[in-house]
C-alpha cells in the first residue's frame, strides 16, 4: 500500500508501525508450524536445533525419523493411520449425507421453527468437547458400542454434521429456486431434480462441508480418548500419548505429514469456495 | 367485495388448497431435517440429558439399604438408633458382604463422611460371624463408627433418591450434618479457584485474540485481493491444521531448551542455567491458546470489515476528522457486530478447552475441562464429572443463547 505524497509524517510513522504489528501477528500465526518441519529431519535424538542444523551441514539432517514412523519396531502409526482413515471415511459419508439433507430442509422457506432447529443441529459444535465426550461415552457404554469403530464413527458423525449443515446452508442462500421449479414443471421427480439440478450446483459447498467433517474426525482426540480401546487407536490418540510421554522426533515427522495434508486440504477447500461463488454468480 | 370464494380448477376453494400446499411443503422440509434431528436426539441430546440425570441420581444407596432407611425414617437423630435399626442394617449389609457387592457403598458413604470406608470394610470382614441377636452390641464392638451418632446422621442424610450434593461440591460447598449448606474446609477449596481460572484464561485469551486479530483483519479487508489472498493462507493454514500438531509445535517452542528460551538467553534476559519456565504453567496455556484460537476471531472480523466501504473513512476525514477520530467514530462502531461474534465464539471455545491446557498447562494452567477428564478417567467419580460438566454446559449454553440473539446462529461462517 503506497501512501499518497501529501501524508503527514505522523501518519507515515503510524502506518509503518501498523504494518509491522500486522507482520508480527502473521508471524505469530504461521511461524510455529514451520518450526516442526526442520526438526523432523534432525539426525539427533533431541528436539532442538543442533549446531550442525544451523550451519546447514548435510550430515545433521536425516530421514531416520520418517523411517522410524513407517518401519519402526512395535510401530503404532500403521494401525493408527488405518483406523483414522476408516473412521474418518465413514464419519465423513455419514455427516455429509445427513447434514446435506438437513440443510436442504433448513433452507426451505416453508421450514417451521427454523432458528430453533438450526440452534439444535449446530449445538455439537458449540458444546465443549469434554461434555460431548462424557455424554457420548455414557451412551455408547450403555448400548455396548464403547471401544468399537461403530461407536467412534457415530460420535464423529455427531461432531461433523454441524460443519456440513453450515457450509451447505451457506451455499443454498444464493440458490435460485426457480431452476428446481422449472425442472419439476418439465416433469422431473424430486429425486431426479435433486441429482441433476440441485446437487451439481451445491456440490462445491457439499464437498467443502465434507472436508470439514473429514478434518474434524481425523483430528478429534477428546471423544476418542473416552471411547477408544487399544484396537481403536487413531493418529491423534497416538500423538496425544506420545506428547504426554516425551516429545520425540518421530512425532515431529508425523506432524510434518499432517501439515502437508492440511495444506492440501486448505488448497482444495479454497478452490472449491471460489468455484462455488462462481457457480452461484457471486462476484467479489 | 364478493362473498363468493375463489375456486381452484378442481372445485376446492383456493384458500384451502393453498393451505394444503403450504402444509405439504412444511412437511417436506421437516422430513428433510428429520433424519439428522432424530439421529442427534437419540445419540446426542438424550445422552446429555442422561448426563444431567446422572449428576443428581443417588438411588444406588437407597436400593442397597432399603430396610435400614425404612427403620431410620422414624429415628430423631439425637441418640444412637435402637436395636431394630441395627438389625435392619444387618439384614441389608449381610447379603452385600457375602456377595462382595459392598464396594460401591464404601465409596459413596465415604464421600458423605470420611471414616465410613474403613469402618464398613472392617464390618464386612466380621459380619459373617455375627450371632443372630444383640446386633447393636456386636456392631459397636466391631468398629467405632457404629458408636458415633454422626455416622448414623450421615447415613440417614443419603436417603433421598436425588441429591444436588455434587453441584455443591463443584462450588466448594457442602452439607453439614443438619443439612445446612456450608463452605468446604479451607484446604479442600479447589474448585472455585479452577472456575475462576477457567473464566480468567478464557477472558484474557479472548482479549488477546481480539487485540491481535483486529489489525490483521483490517489489513486483510483493505489490501487488494491478490495480496490478501496470500496472507489469508497464514490464517487458514493453522485453522485447518490438526490441533495436536499446533500444540506440539508450541511444546517445541516453549520447552526449556527450545528456541524461545535460546533467544531469551542470547538476548541476555536470563542466564543459561536459569532459563524461565514457559511451559507447564499458565503462561503456556495463554500463549498456545491465543495462537490456536486466533483464526476464530479473524474470520468473523474479516467478514464484517469486508463489507465496510472505504469511502466512509474518506468521507469522515474529508469532513475534518483526524484519521483517529474517523476510525473511532465511523469504522470502529461498524465493526462491533464482528467483534461481538468473534469474542463470543472464542470465549465459548476457550472456556471448554481441554487438549492444549492438558499438554502445556501443567498443574497451574489446567482448566475445568481437565478436572472433568480427571474424574472421568482417574478418580472414576462419574457423577461428579457429570455435575461439573452440567455446570459448564449451563454457562456455555447461556453464552450460546446470547450469541444467537446478537449474531444469529445462521450467520456463523467458516473459511
Amino acid at each position: 500500500m503506497a501512501l499518497p505524497t501529501y501524508t503527514s509524517w505522523n501518519y507515515r510513522i503510524w502506518h509503518y508501525t501498523y504494518l509491522t504489528i500486522c507482520g508480527l501477528v502473521f508471524f505469530f500465526l504461521i511461524a510455529p508450524l514451520f518450526v516442526i518441519l526442520p526438526l523432523s529431519f534432525n539426525a539427533e535424538q533431541y528436539i532442538h536445533f543442533s549446531k550442525g542444523m544451523i550451519a546447514l551441514d548435510p550430515d545433521a539432517f536425516s530421514l531416520r525419523w520418517y523411517e522410524d514412523m513407517i518401519y519402526g519396531t512395535k510401530n503404532p502409526w500403521g494401525l493408527a493411520t488405518k483406523n483414522s482413515l476408516i473412521i474418518a471415511f465413514f464419519a465423513t459419508i455419514g455427516s455429509t449425507v445427513l447434514g446435506t439433507v438437513a440443510a436442504l430442509g433448513l433452507s426451505s422457506r416453508h421450514m417451521p421453527y427454523k432458528a430453533a432447529f438450526m440452534a439444535l443441529l449446530i449445538s455439537p459444535m458449540i458444546v465443549p468437547l469434554i461434555i460431548s465426550g462424557t455424554a457420548i461415552f455414557f451412551f455408547m457404554a450403555k448400548v455396548g458400542l464403547a471401544a468399537t469403530h461403530t461407536g467412534i464413527i457415530l460420535s464423529h458423525i455427531i461432531l461433523g454434521t454441524p460443519f456440513v449443515v453450515i457450509t451447505v446452508t451457506a451455499t443454498l442462500t444464493g440458490f435460485d429456486h426457480s431452476v428446481t421449479r422449472a425442472a419439476s414443471s418439465l416433469g422431473s421427480n424430486p429425486v431426479n431434480t435433486f441429482m441433476k439440478i440441485t446437487l451439481p450446483l451445491i456440490l462445491p459447498g457439499v464437498i467443502s462441508g465434507a472436508l470439514f467433517a473429514f478434518v474434524t474426525s481425523f483430528d478429534e482426540v477428546v471423544v476418542v480418548l473416552f471411547l477408544a480401546g487399544l484396537e481403536n487407536t487413531t493418529i491423534p490418540i497416538q500423538m496425544w500419548v506420545g506428547l504426554r510421554e516425551q516429545l520425540s522426533p518421530t512425532i515431529m515427522a508425523v506432524a510434518t505429514c499432517l501439515i502437508i495434508m492440511s495444506t492440501l486440504i486448505l488448497v482444495s477447500a479454497e478452490l472449491l469456495r471460489r468455484r462455488s461463488e462462481r457457480l452461484r454468480g457471486i462476484n467479489r | 367485495m364478493s362473498t363468493e370464494k375463489i375456486l381452484s380448477s378442481d372445485g376446492i376453494p383456493l384458500e384451502i388448497s393453498l393451505k394444503k400446499a403450504e402444509r405439504k411443503n412444511k412437511l417436506k422440509a421437516l422430513m428433510l431435517v428429520g433424519p439428522l434431528f432424530l439421529f442427534l436426539i437419540i445419540t446426542y441430546i438424550f445422552p446429555i440429558g442422561d448426563m444431567l440425570f446422572r449428576s443428581v441420581d443417588d438411588r444406588m444407596i437407597t436400593q442397597k439399604l432399603p430396610n435400614t432407611f425404612a427403620a431410620l425414617e422414624k429415628w430423631d437423630g439425637k441418640e444412637l438408633p435402637d436395636e431394630a435399626t441395627y438389625e435392619a442394617f444387618y439384614k441389608d449389609f449381610y447379603p452385600l458382604a457375602i456377595n462382595k457387592e459392598a464396594g460401591k457403598l464404601y465409596q459413596r458413604l465415604n464421600y458423605e463422611k470420611s471414616g465410613f470406608s474403613s469402618g464398613l470394610k472392617k464390618t464386612n470382614r466380621t459380619i459373617k460371624k455375627f450371632e443372630k441377636a444383640n446386633y447393636k452390641e456386636q456392631f459397636m464392638a466391631t468398629h467405632k463408627i457404629w458408636k458415633d451418632v454422626d455416622y448414623w446422621i450421615a447415613l440417614k442424610n443419603t436417603a433421598p433418591n436425588w441429591s444436588y450434593a455434587k453441584y455443591l461440591k463443584g462450588l466448594d460447598l457442602k452439607f453439614d450434618q443438619d443439612r445446612n449448606i456450608i463452605q468446604q474446609d479451607e484446604d479442600r477449596r479447589i474448585h472455585k479457584i479452577l472456575w475462576l481460572r477457567t473464566i480468567k484464561v478464557a477472558f484474557w485469551v479472548t482479549v488477546f485474540c481480539f487485540l491481535l486479530a483486529y489489525p490483521i483483519s483490517h489489513l486483510l479487508a483493505t489490501l487488494p485481493m491478490k495480496y490478501s489472498n496470500l496472507l489469508m493462507i497464514c490464517v487458514l493454514l493453522p485453522f485447518w491444521t490438526s490441533l495436536l500438531v499446533r500444540t506440539s509445535s508450541w511444546m517445541v517452542l516453549l520447552q526449556q531448551q527450545g528456541p524461545i528460551n535460546d533467544l531469551i538467553v542470547w538476548l541476555g534476559w536470563a542466564a543459561d542455567d536459569n532459563r524461565p519456565e514457559l511451559m507447564y504453567n499458565v503462561v503456556g496455556t495463554f500463549v498456545a491458546m491465543t495462537q490456536i484460537l486466533l483464526p476464530f476471531m479473524v474470520l468473523p472480523l474479516y467478514s464484517v470489515m469486508k463489507t465496510i466501504s472505504p469511502s466512509l473513512m474518506r468521507a469522515g476525514k474529508s469532513l475534518g476528522g483526524t484519521p483517529f477520530t474517523a476510525f473511532r467514530q465511523i469504522y470502529f462502531p461498524l465493526t462491533i457486530p464482528g467483534i461481538g461474534a468473534g469474542c463470543l465464539l472464542v470465549f465459548i471455545l476457550a472456556i471448554g478447552y481441554y487438549i492444549t491446557p492438558a499438554l502445556v498447562g501443567g498443574a497451574s494452567g489446567s482448566l475445568i475441562s481437565n478436572t472433568i477428564a480427571y474424574h472421568m478417567k482417574s478418580s472414576l467419580d462419574w457423577s461428579f464429572a457429570a455435575a461439573l460438566g452440567s455446570m459448564l454446559l449451563v454457562g456455555v449454553l447461556t453464552i450460546y443463547w446470547i450469541y444467537n440473539k446478537l449474531v444469529g446462529i445462521d450467520n456463523i461462517k467458516l473459511g
